[in-house]
């Protein structure tokens, strides 16, 4: 037996049975939806515990030359706690792996978040106008500069939107629909995108498997 | 006429589906393709960083994606393989998702062979690790303690790809192909701002929007965004490669093209029907 073609004709008869939920729910869909969520629970368990637990874990608390390494028995109790979720008398227990996990991350990465995403921010946005010489530059800082001023405006609650304030408030939120269609278009480009790659699968991989050369 | 438009507006959805369906089957079907115009922009300043890198340079390249975004990402990482081992730069990878690393030896095992590289002296995959932005600050002072062995086992301090490879700072580039968190970000907030390495990458179209504030404070030095950013790193590639292997986001931009085209008409119609329903509620008002 064939197994690439085999694997293919799965993955083209799954993918239709899931596109047919356009059309309206039927069994085909539910078989295929239950069948992903199956199997993808049992791959990540297998796959976790060969590509993470063994490498990561085991083999650092029993390595290959011999005698065993019990610091390395900490973070498998931790790893542990946190399976004992499931055992309500012992779910306690977990509080311990995920207040670690919590403080270190958020130790981490408190002032780096800080540094990457607010103040080289805020330092990109202090610009000279006329910053990069050409008139498209020119416009593209003005923008710059007003949508920041306007949407931090449009966020500032302790006064009413009248006046001068809702004017510029109003700038602010128009910026910020632009900023949401933007993203909004990127979205439907990816979404088209993951369609356009399964359809070359099925044109290009599975019809040929039934002699259909496009 | 305003009955018709109202019946546009209430059109059935499955006719819709339909339409998308056959805008990207037939464009695809008939090898439609348009022309990719490559200007200024995010990928053409990440080619323009990865050519101006002298031979011999050393890049890390980590897979942070999985399958389920294979469609936008797999060709950047084909693309962006190729054009490194072309200039001969060589390439440690990794991974923070863990499915990224066997997508990654694909792109590196199918380019190396076609070019005739030699794994663990021009390239090895040094696997993945948990951890995300923890596992970047670790790798910033000793990556041999993090990754002793490579992907399949074998001992990195034997590899002459990793010679004089000790911490994150020995790299001339970090490239991170990206679908979420740990992704960009990490690398730009860990690696990046924190060591003062260049960081170029590729994302999915979805996140491409939220990375654009990186490139115009220069934290980030090019980026892919979707399947257009990997069409346009595909075209740039081949641009002077006789018999260069065809990529696929390139065929794929035709029907993307096609597909935004219907996707607009049924938005100018939807609102064209809106529009006269309004009309009319007036007029009985």
């Amino acid at each position: 037996m064939n197994w690439t073609v085999l694997g293919i004709w799965l993955g083209a008869l799954l993918s239709l049975s899931l596109y047919s939920f356009l059309y309206r729910d039927n069994p085909f869909y539910k078989f295929a939806e239950h069948l992903f969520v199956g199997m993808s629970a049992g791959y990540w368990v297998i796959y976790t515990i060969k590509n993470v637990l063994i490498p990561n874990w085991w083999d650092n608390l029993v390595p290959a030359e011999g005698g065993m390494q019990p610091i390395w028995l900490i973070p498998g109790f931790l790893g542990l706690f946190m399976i004992l979720r499931v055992v309500p008398k012992l779910s306690g227990l977990s509080r311990m792996s995920l207040s670690l996990i919590v403080g270190t991350g958020a130790g981490l990465s408190m002032t780096a978040m800080l540094q990457t995403n607010a103040l080289a921010q805020v330092n990109g946005t202090i610009i000279a106008l006329g910053q990069g010489g050409g008139w498209f530059d020119w416009v593209s800082n003005i923008i710059i500069v007003t949508g920041v001023v306007c949407g931090l405006v449009y966020f500032f609650f302790s006064k009413a939107h009248t006046g001068i304030v809702g004017r510029t408030a109003n700038v602010g939120i128009t910026i910020l629909m632009v900023a949401f269609g933007a993203s909004f278009g990127y979205t439907v480009m990816a979404r088209i995108s993951l369609l356009i790659g399964q359809t070359q699968f099925m044109l290009f991989e599975w019809l040929p498997t039934m002699g259909i050369h496009l | 006429m305003a009955t018709f438009l109202e019946k546009l507006g209430n059109i059935d959805r499955r006719i819709i589906f339909i339409m998308m369906a056959l805008a990207v089957i037939i464009p695809l079907s008939i090898r439609m393709s348009l022309p990719i115009p490559i200007g200024e922009g995010p990928s053409k300043d990440m080619y323009d960083a990865v050519e101006a890198l002298p031979s011999g340079s050393r890049v890390l390249l980590s897979f942070d994606y999985d399958p389920s975004t294979m469609p936008e990402l797999q060709p950047m990482a084909i693309a962006l393989v190729q054009h490194l081992m072309t200039k001969d730069i060589k390439i440690v990878s990794m991974a923070l998702w863990p499915m990224g690393v066997s997508l990654g030896n694909e792109a590196l095992i199918a380019v190396s062979d076609s070019l005739g590289r030699e794994e663990y002296v021009d390239w090895v995959n040094l696997g993945y690790k948990t951890g995300g932005g923890v596992l970047i600050v670790r790798l910033g002072s000793d990556i041999k303690s993090v990754f002793p062995v490579d992907y399949d086992g074998n001992p990195v301090d034997d590899m002459p790809v990793m010679d004089g490879v000790n911490k994150l700072g020995d790299f001339e580039m970090i490239i991170s192909l990206s679908a979420g968190d740990p992704g960009v970000p990490a690398w730009v907030m860990m690696a990046g701002d924190r060591y003062n390495i260049p960081i170029g990458g590729g994302c999915t179209a979805v996140s491409a929007p939220q990375f654009y504030p990186y490139l115009s404070t220069g934290q980030m030095i090019g980026l892919l965004g979707g399947l257009k950013g990997a069409a346009d790193y595909e075209t740039m590639v081949r641009i002077g490669v006789e018999n260069a292997p065809a990529g696929t986001a390139t065929p794929g931009m035709a029907a993307q093209s096609v597909a935004h085209l219907v996707i607009m008409i049924f938005i100018i119609l939807g609102n064209i029907s809106y529009l006269a329903g309004k009309k009319k509620k007036g007029r009985v008002k």
